[in-house]
């Protein structure tokens, strides 16, 4: 209340002051002021997501293709520098490479074979735990390559196990191999837990 | 640096001991599988020449002999020798060195089975890059690999 000289403001004029704060009060309170618990309704739009078994595991399994270190001969080489920053194979969650088998899901076939070494690639395949998944990488691996006549030498990987992606080269370059990788993970995509492999 | 021990001073001095039985040939010296163990122990317990190193072996399969070729080192000297020995085609065994030389051991093996030349005496001769079974032996002129190549 205000003192203008020594006069008391008018009773009118407190009227009107009245008034004027509840016509304030009023044009700001024409929305009710949400209940505290109102966040939950959207934050449950913004976090639940809808999809398929399938999808979601294929996503998991191709998003981690962890490879077992069995390589035999030079492509190994093209695999480190694949594996290595200028590649990098950490972007498709490769980079974790397996001494075993048990916690391998990928076999990069590397090189030449030959029949003194096939036993153990062979149970090194076996002793993986499904689902699993082999990849034929340059000609030794494909076919034995330049090598393929020779008495000691396995005339392509999928005379032991079966192979799901085949990489030409000698050596393929590792841009190849990412192209080869890349053409594997497509194809985990379409498999289903439903069916076999 | 590495030094080529002079042949013909070789010879004349091994002559001495071995009459005929070492003689130079080509780039090296030639001897006998029945003197070989002699010779081989000789270079290397005779001071001046004092061959303590076994620097490889080879064999060469000839149109009517095998050849084995011994490239000694001394680490001592710093000189170099090579011996050969003939060894007959139909009867390829040869004494072996592994007594002598450790490293004669896994070469010997290797020769064993990729040549099947037998060595006399050697502690352990069996296969070594090839499987127990194999037909043959592949570094033969004489190999045919029809059943295991891919026949294509």
């Amino acid at each position: 209340m205000e003192i203008e000289g020594e006069r008391l403001i008018s009773a009118e004029e407190i009227d009107r002051h009245e008034a004027a704060g509840i016509e304030a009060l009023r044009a700001a309170s024409r929305e009710p002021i949400p209940d505290p618990d109102a966040w939950l309704s959207t934050e449950i739009k913004r976090n639940l997501l809808f999809t398929t078994v399938d999808y979601a595991i294929n996503w998991a399994r191709t998003s981690s293709l962890w490879t077992l270190i069995a390589f035999t001969a030079c492509c190994t080489f093209e695999f480190i520098g694949t594996s290595s920053s200028r590649f990098d194979i950490a972007r498709f969650g490769m980079e974790v490479v397996r001494a075993s088998p048990r916690q391998a899901d990928l076999l990069i076939c590397g090189g030449t074979l030959t029949w003194k070494m096939a036993p153990q690639i062979k149970r090194l395949y076996d002793q993986m735990a499904e689902p699993k998944w082999v990849v034929a990488m340059g000609a030794c691996a494909i076919s034995g390559g330049i090598f393929r006549d020779s008495y000691a030498v396995v005339p392509g990987y999928n005379r032991l196990v079966p192979v799901d992606v085949y990489i030409p080269g000698c050596p393929p370059r590792p841009e190849a191999l990412l192209a080869g990788i890349e053409q594997l993970r497509k194809k985990i995509r379409k498999e289903s837990i439903t069916q076999r492999r | 640096m590495t030094t080529e021990l002079s042949i013909s001073d070789t010879a004349a001095r091994l002559k001495a001991h071995f009459g005929e039985g070492v003689a130079p040939a080509g780039d090296g010296l030639a001897t006998s599988p029945e003197l070989l163990p002699r010779v081989a122990g000789y270079l290397r317990d005779t001071a001046g020449f004092d061959f303590d190193f076994l620097d490889m072996m080879a064999a060469v399969d000839y149109a009517d002999r095998f050849e084995l070729v011994y490239r000694l080192l001394s680490l001592k000297h710093n000189h170099t020798l090579t011996l050969r020995v003939n060894c007959d085609k139909n009867k390829a065994v040869v004494p072996s060195l592994a007594g002598l030389w450790q490293g004669a051991d896994l070469q010997e093996r290797e020769i064993y089975d990729l040549f099947g030349i037998s060595f006399n005496g050697h502690p352990n001769l069996k296969r070594i890059v090839l499987w127990e079974g194999f037909e043959g032996h592949p570094l033969r002129k004489d190999f045919k690999d029809g059943a295991y190549g891919a026949g294509d």
